[in-house]
């Protein structure tokens, strides 16, 4: 004899350890298992879309800046090709390389973060997340080295980059190349084979690769799905084509491969920085585009594959020194589409490892 | 007078060892040891809360705190001043009376403990004859407080953490009881003190098994890692305490580092011979042991992840309970048909079949249900 | 790389299979008749060659006279892309066939048109404000909110 039950709601977020920011999600629960959830966004919306269409193009790279603040290179980078796009602009080819050398660092940095938060959902105690942030930190100070930011570069301009590296930068990158595969061994070490994350993790919150498809979910999400798709490989950009480098791909898109996979894009990011920085070239590294810069009339989508997915700027220009519209494409957003399907029968704890195995940030997500 | 008595501990040669039927023997016994306790408990807990969150810090590639005094060693204090000072917050709709009454009733419980432990041959307030039983009749009422303090919140959350609370030391409870009459099977006594003046060899020797099944049940009965499930900050947001503020919620803490407290030398008692070593004073010997147990318990807390609900029943039902079972009629065997004077075949053959239980188990073994249809 | 198919092409092949529902087409984009966007995108979506299987964005412009709702689209199969567009006059009450029944992705991206720029979208299944809250007055996207 089944007991009779009663649904209540909960709110989880948006002031939550575990939403990353500032989201919620309206879960229903039928005792701890969750029977319905609907995410509640908007708390971060500062109109970024619509404050763009009132600034210059130069003017805007501060904004992309704020989207994902746990990626700001990636956001520069996507913005600055899909104005490069519009207008025409060619770009030096020693400025490609330390675009793919900062946009592979970011990207290393952005999953350190997901990955070490992910973790702290499943409720190891802050250590493996200090143990990603003291890599991280490490990232951070070769970007200060570079552009004297540690969180909003604005280092990736229309027309290249700001500043040419200066000279210790170089091997400090060497020494970062060097030291990170013996970090990552050590984050496997500490978890990979762990029990109770594999019990936690394991068969937990499965993204179908069809549902993943047409959920338009991108980047790590889709990947661990099965789904070998990465703009890297898929419409090269910039200098990408001259890299070697492997897709890592799940098999079965629950949490546990959605982890995985993330440490094995790292230590494929560090395969791209080890390359780029030996075939650096010399050279200029911005050319001179001007501050009031009137792209002619048309429209451009320029996208890239961002840490957390497929970051995409739909740029309109009317021949006038600011876009006429600026849209963004956010990968977190749109991965955030299928998180109820994910949730649905499992319980509260899951609920909070499978929003962290998305790996989202409330910055891109609500603009 | 003056001179030690190894029958009466400590406490005998300091004082001058009162005849029992001195007049006031007893009531100074009692003030005297109510006060020990206090005082070292207090003081244990002070130590512990700097050396655990020294301790994750170490284990973090961080440094923890190290900025009130010397080495940081005066931050609890700066922590207690603080929290005395905070706003004690009451839910509006929250039962008053309940909410206020929860701190008290999931504190003293822990600090009743102590009332068995003894820290050195009879330097105990209590000898208690039933000394485990009560142990474990009163560590069971901790819980009631939890219940309480998450009822009284009129909170989700804290109610979700309460349903967890009960269901989880309800569990636990009974691997834990089991573990303990292994232990007392072999002592022969249900007395701690008696229990410690047996083991002429620790008892973790003797009952591997049932020490390992003691520790983990010990954990999840002070809900630390990974079974903290009824706090879980990152799920339920510190479930049962979550809207309690200032002193309350320093009753709460406090209750907790207590009971970690209990717990390690309950162990310490049990299974590592408590009071007894060689060279050093026995009280010492005590919290070297008390220490190393606290030691182990951050260890673990600062390395794995937690566990979900369902996975933590089945670990109890399935795994502790047959394994503590088994333990217990394999003890029970070894008591009747071994002679007393081979401890050591009874520690090789005790050893060989936890490993081979354990291993067991842990292939055949699967944690928890998946997804459940709605 | 992902080959930009040619908007020529792909729009002869919707005018074969569709006569009149495409108004016209660009170096890779196709602009469609609201009306038949829902055929078009089922044909988009399933027609072999073609599978356009993943959507890659919604994106809405307002043109003053008109909004102008773009659907980038892409085949992971065979790693190709297209630009489909579809306008919808009237600032009042701009209607839109909703795609979500094709693609689920359309989801949170039409609701963040709708509540950003205003245009409903028929046939969607939880049409909610997204990021503003419900009662907020106008659609700031829009060129003449102020």
């Amino acid at each position: 004899m089944a007991i009779r039950t009663e649904p209540f709601v909960i709110n989880v977020g948006p002031q939550h350890p575990s939403t990353h920011g500032v989201f919620r999600m309206r879960v229903t629960l039928d005792g701890e298992v969750i029977v319905d959830m609907e995410p509640v966004l908007g708390y971060l919306h500062r109109g970024i879309e619509k404050l763009a269409e009132g600034r210059t193009y130069t003017q805007n790279i501060p904004f992309t800046d704020r989207l994902d603040y746990l990626a700001s290179m990636t956001n520069n980078l996507a913005y600055a090709m899909a104005v490069e796009k519009l207008a025409g602009i060619a770009v030096p080819e020693r400025a490609e390389y330390l675009r793919v050398i900062m946009s592979e660092l970011q990207r290393i940095a952005s999953h350190l973060v997901g990955v070490g938060s992910f973790l702290n959902d499943c409720g190891a105690f802050m250590t493996p997340f200090l143990y990603m942030f003291r890599e991280r930190e490490k990232i951070l100070d070769l970007f200060e080295m570079v552009c004297g930011q540690r969180l909003t570069y604005n280092y990736i301009r229309i027309g290249g980059v700001s500043y040419d590296i200066p000279e210790e930068f170089l091997p400090a990158l060497d020494k970062f190349v060097r030291e990170m595969p013996g970090f990552i061994d050590e984050y496997d070490q500490l978890l990979a084979e762990n029990e109770i994350l594999l019990a936690r993790a394991k068969g937990v919150g499965i993204l179908p690769k069809e549902l993943a498809i047409n959920t338009s979910a991108s980047g790590p999400v889709l990947r661990a799905s099965g789904v070998k798709w990465d703009i890297r490989k898929a419409d090269p950009y910039s200098v990408y084509d001259r890299f070697e480098f492997d897709i890592p791909t799940g098999s079965t898109g629950d949490c546990y491969d959605r982890y995985r996979l993330r440490i094995q894009e790292m230590r494929q990011s560090v395969r791209i920085i080890k390359q780029a920085a030996e075939q650096l070239p010399q050279g200029e590294v911005l050319t001179r585009v001007p501050l009031r810069l009137r792209p002619p009339a048309g429209e451009a989508y320029g996208h890239i594959e961002g840490p957390k997915g497929e970051l995409g700027f739909y740029l309109v220009s009317d021949n006038s020194v600011t876009p006429y519209r600026f849209h963004v494409r956010a990968p977190t957003l749109i991965n955030l589409t299928a998180l109820r399907d994910m949730m649905i029968g499992w319980k509260v704890a899951d609920a909070v490892i499978i929003f962290g195995s998305i790996d989202i940030c409330l910055g891109e997500v609500d603009r | 007078m003056v001179g030690f008595n190894p029958d009466h501990g400590l406490f005998s040669y300091g004082l001058g060892a009162l005849p029992p039927d001195w007049p006031g023997n007893y009531w100074l016994h009692w003030g005297l040891f109510v006060i020990i306790i206090i005082v070292f408990v207090l003081a244990m807990v002070m130590a512990f809360i700097y050396f655990e969150r020294r301790g994750l810090g170490r284990l973090q590639v961080r440094l923890g705190p190290n900025r009130v005094g010397p080495f940081g060693i005066l931050q609890p204090v700066a922590d207690a001043i603080k929290i005395l000072l905070k706003e004690d917050i009451v839910p509006a709709k929250g039962d008053k009376l309940v909410h206020w009454w929860a701190p008290v009733v999931a504190f003293a419980p822990a600090l009743m403990i102590f009332a068995v432990i003894p820290f050195e041959n009879g330097a105990l307030l209590a000898d208690l004859n039933i000394g485990i039983l009560y142990i474990v009749a009163v560590s069971s009422v901790s819980v009631v407080g939890v219940f309480m303090a998450a009822w009284s919140c009129n909170n989700k959350f804290s109610l979700i953490g309460a349903m967890r609370t009960v269901a989880q030391i309800v569990s636990y409870e009974i691997p834990l009881g089991f573990s303990i009459i292994g232990v007392a099977l072999i002592a022969g006594s249900l007395s701690m003190n008696e229990i410690v003046t047996s083991q002429n060899i620790p008892f973790i020797l003797l009952q591997p098994l049932g020490f390992l099944i003691y520790f983990i049940s010990a954990c999840a009965e002070m809900n630390r890692t990974p079974f903290d499930l009824m706090e879980a900050e990152s799920e339920i947001v510190d479930g049962y305490h979550i809207e309690y503020s200032g002193m309350k919620f320093a009753m709460f803490y406090l209750a907790e580092y207590v009971e970690a407290l209990a717990i390690s030398a309950i162990i310490t008692t049990l299974f590592l011979s408590g009071w007894k070593g060689p060279l050093l004073p026995p009280f010492l010997w005590f919290l070297i042991k008390v220490v190393l147990i606290f030691f182990a318990i951050v260890w673990v807390r600062g390395t794995i992840p937690r566990i979900r609900v369902d996975q933590l029943m089945a670990f109890a039902w399935k795994c502790l309970l047959p394994l503590a079972l088994i333990n217990l009629f394999i003890t029970g065997i070894e008591v009747i048909v071994l002679p007393q004077p081979l401890p050591w075949l009874i520690v090789f053959l005790n050893l060989a079949i936890m490993a081979i239980l354990v291993l067991l188990w842990s292939k055949f073994f699967k944690l928890g249900g998946g997804r459940v249809e709605v | 790389m992902t080959v930009a198919l040619s908007g020529d092409e792909i729009g002869g092949r919707l005018e074969e299979q569709f006569p009149g529902s495409v108004v016209e087409t660009g170096l890779n984009s196709v602009l469609v008749r609201s009306e038949s966007l829902v055929k078009i995108a089922t044909f988009l979506k399933t027609a072999s060659g073609l599978e356009f299987d993943y959507l890659s964005a919604i994106t809405s412009v307002d043109y003053n006279d008109y909004f102008e709702v773009l659907y980038q689209l892409t085949s992971i199969k065979h790693n190709h892309s297209l630009v489909v567009k579809t306008r919808c006059h009237g600032r009042e009450n701009p209607t839109l066939p909703s795609v979500v029944s094709l693609w689920r992705g359309a989801d949170f991206q039409e609701r963040e048109i709708y509540d950003l720029m205003g245009i409903r979208f028929d046939g969607h299944p939880n049409l909610k404000h997204i990021f503003l809250w419900e009662g907020f007055p106008g659609h700031p996207l829009r060129k003449d909110y102020e």
